[in-house]
């Protein structure tokens, strides 16, 4: 145990050297928290909460329309316990940059379809019975100042209304959130009742469905079931798991997010190559005074000890300081490429991960000198000053 | 002092062999972050030079009112007509815009496919699209031309192969350039046909027209804005395909930045630790030379200029890197203003070379500077006593 403070102490000896060393082993770590976070948002394997959800789409193109019939279709189907649907409204708020995604759903049921989504029951009332009324995530609302009450228009791009109009005035009757380990949702929803009546063509139609299964471990069935109802029909449809239209959407936007996994990749470990070298380095300095540790008394082994542990301190530390600036930097890492990388997020699995490569890395760079250490002869070694 | 410069740089940079280890340090961390700065702005650059060259400065598109991308415009037949009547433009096709699903080659999974229905005028607005293998398509028949890089992103988009849309069955009768734009990940066919196939009957999604001259745009922009039958807007192609790959490619860039920016942080702790090492197994010959009669400016210049050469040298194996491995390599992804996958060739241009070899004369100089300072300031007597 008393060996922690020597270690410090034969840490500052170089103070400008160890302080160096440390920022460049934060630096990697920084990168490696981001890399593969990116990494994991790929994967799309982060959000479990979505087994038991199938999407059912039109099985040709995303932009095709489905005929709201096929609802009462889906709910007869075997294994299926519920089922709502969606549409992509698109529009802007303001400027067409402040973009979010717009869905005319059925109040009741998307909040059933989506239990890891709150909404206070009064709100949720409110949402079924006022016609122009919409409910917003919670961040979304803090964005852009909105409050319970406030009117909020959206210019359209799709869909005019009747008239021709663009605008659309909603008022905002609720908000809502993510639990907290879940993804932050995004949606602003409103009544597709209203949606669908106000709206100037497209009467009776949706963008796709969501569909509860009673058994996740037979989604795959039931998702082959709902598509054979409407195989050869002029809707046919393409039913797959959220998590697999995930990771087929994560796959469109593919080739970039893998280029740039790669490309750190690399990174990690040059910088990783390059901080070994630079501490093997300066244990070499050091020899004539282990020797002198080892004069004063200290075993083999514990002056073999001393030098690992030092090594494995400092790629502690930095790789904790580096995943630490991570968490810091996250929340807002992810809102600047959300575009491009949907889901990044840095999880635990990932700190702990960094954590041992961090401990690994300083056990590599340490196991060298410190064998050097503990076969040092005191004569040798101090004979070389 | 410029001999003393030069006598203490050549000593330096001549013992350099024997400091391989820790001076290649210096050379890796900043070849490092050259290369990754490079090819990833590289990606920004290939991914905007696909889209922009897709504009022509005589070439508008007209777009429903509101609309930001074709996907979401449309208008009738007879807005159509109107346009296409008014004083200033030469050449106009009406073409409808939708997308397909159609599995991407490199994941297998369905990702969005443009297909474009278009007049036989289109060809004749855009002249620098060619047929290059096949032929093109009739008029009247469901029968489709697909850009090269379409045939390379996307699953059974080949010649002579079939294809199947919703309510309708399709022949891919031939292959087409175009300058290595976005048309070229497009399919393309008859737009009549289309309509039909793809329950569209009686609109389209926008208009192509060539202008007279550039400069007629404004008053036909006027034009359009006041008669009351249109809701309408019409833009140049270029600023219409700038705005379409500016976000994406912002995006790039700054990611591209951010993590130069990381990485520049720990070269140059890297570079910095390299040259107080080197300053410090040095101390005894660096105060020698000050005691006879060398002045500190000149170990400060030398040992700056051996950080800059090693630093030079990084760039300069990171730029060669970032254009061997990338320039040209083609990929693939979905852009958010068109909402369809875009191929494109990552560029590595002269612009971002350059670029790259600044950032490593700039952290050479930032990692060189502190320790030459260092060597200069010890005081003579303490150093030539050794530590």
């Amino acid at each position: 145990m008393n060996l922690l403070p020597l270690m410090w102490a034969g840490l500052f000896r170089r103070r400008t050297r160890t302080v160096l060393t440390l920022f460049s082993i934060i630096v990697a770590f920084l990168l490696f928290g981001l890399l593969r976070s990116i990494a994991n948002a790929f994967a799309g394997g982060i959000d479990v909460a979505g087994v038991d959800r199938l999407i059912v789409q039109p099985k040709y193109s995303v932009i095709d329309p489905l005929p709201i019939s096929h609802l009462n279709v889906i709910r007869t189907v075997a294994g299926v316990a519920s089922a709502t649907h969606a549409d992509w409204f698109g529009g802007f708020y303001q400027e067409r940059r402040n973009f979010f995604p717009k869905y005319p759903v059925r109040p009741d049921e998307w909040f059933q379809a989506y239990p890891e989504y709150q909404i206070d029951p009064a709100q949720l009332r409110a949402f079924e019975t006022t016609r122009t009324g919409v409910v917003a995530p919670a961040e979304l609302a803090v964005r852009f100042g909105w409050s319970i009450g406030d009117k909020i228009p959206i210019e359209a791009d799709i869909y005019p209304q009747r008239d021709g109009n663009r605008l659309w005035e909603f008022d905002l009757v609720g908000t809502y959130e993510g639990r907290a380990s879940g993804l932050t949702p995004t949606e602003f929803l409103m009544n597709y009742d209203y949606f669908d009546e106000a709206r100037q063509f497209g009467q009776g139609e949706v963008g796709w469905f969501v569909v509860r299964v009673e058994d996740p471990a037979k989604a795959a069935e039931v998702a082959s079931a709902i598509d054979a109802q409407f195989a050869n029909s002029s809707n046919e449809t393409r039913t797959a798991t959220e998590a697999e239209f995930q990771r087929q959407f994560a796959n469109q936007i593919g080739d970039i997010g893998l280029m740039m996994g790669g490309i750190l990749a690399a990174v990690f470990f040059t910088i990783v190559l390059l901080t070994g070298n630079t501490m093997a380095q300066a244990f070499r300095e050091r020899i004539p005074e282990l020797a002198v540790l080892k004069t004063l008394g200290f075993s083999d082994a514990r002056v073999a000890l001393l030098v690992l542990g030092e090594a494995v301190l400092l790629c502690v530390v930095g790789g904790a300081l580096g995943l630490g600036i991570m968490a810091l930097l996250a929340n807002g890492v992810a809102q600047a490429i959300k575009d491009i990388v949907p889901e990044f997020e840095l999880i635990w699995q990932t700190v702990a991960a960094g954590l041992l490569i961090a401990a690994v890395m300083g056990v590599l760079v340490g196991a060298v000198p410190a064998t050097t250490a503990r076969r040092l002869r005191i004569v040798d070694a101090l004979r070389e000053r | 002092m410029l001999s003393q410069v030069r006598e203490i740089t050549l000593m330096n940079l001549r013992n350099l062999p024997s400091r391989l280890g820790s001076s290649s340090v210096i050379v890796v961390g900043i070849a490092g972050v050259v290369c990754v700065l490079v090819s990833i702005l590289a990606m920004a650059t290939g991914f905007r030079a696909a889209l922009e060259s897709t504009g022509a400065p005589d070439r508008a598109i007209v777009l429903r009112g509101g609309s930001g991308g074709e996907l979401s415009s449309g208008m009738s037949e007879e807005n159509v007509r109107i346009v296409a009547a008014m004083d200033g433009i030469a050449t106009s096709s009406g073409e409808l815009y939708t997308i397909a699903d159609v599995p991407k080659r490199s994941s297998g999974t369905p990702a969005n496919l443009v297909v474009r229905g278009v007049e036989p005028s289109a060809f004749a607005i855009r002249a620098e699209l060619t047929i290059v293998a096949g032929r093109n398509f009739e008029p009247g028949k469901r029968e489709l031309i697909a850009g090269r890089r379409a045939v390379d992103e996307f699953t059974g988009i080949d010649l002579d192969a079939p294809i199947r849309f919703r309510d309708s069955d399709w022949q891919i009768v031939g292959i087409f350039e175009s300058n290595g734009d976005a048309h070229e990940s497009e399919v393309w066919g008859d737009v009549k046909v289309a309509q039909a196939a793809f329950r569209r009957t009686g609109g389209v999604s926008t208009i192509r027209v060539r202008l007279t001259d550039p400069a007629v745009l404004e008053g036909l922009a006027a034009r359009i804005d006041a008669d009351p039958r249109l809701d309408l807007q019409i833009q140049s192609e270029q600023a219409f395909y700038g705005n379409q790959s500016s976000r994406l490619s912002s995006i790039i860039t700054g990611f591209g930045y951010l993590v130069a920016v990381i990485m520049a942080i720990g070269a140059v702790f890297a570079a910095l630790n390299t040259m107080y090492s080197a300053v410090t197994l040095r101390t005894v010959e660096i105060a020698t030379l000050r005691a006879i009669g060398f002045g500190g400016m000149p170990v400060v210049v030398s040992v700056l200029i051996e950080a800059l050469v090693l630093a030079l040298l990084g760039g300069a194996v990171g730029a060669l890197v970032s254009y061997v491995v990338f320039n040209g390599v083609t990929i693939s992804t979905l852009n958010s203003g068109s909402f369809s996958q875009v191929a494109f060739d990552f560029a590595v241009t002269p612009a971002l070379l350059t670029q790259g070899i600044i950032w490593a004369v700039a952290l050479g100089f930032v990692g060189g500077l502190f320790p030459a300072v260092r060597a200069a300031r010890l005081p003579i007597t303490v150093a030539l006593r050794g530590e």
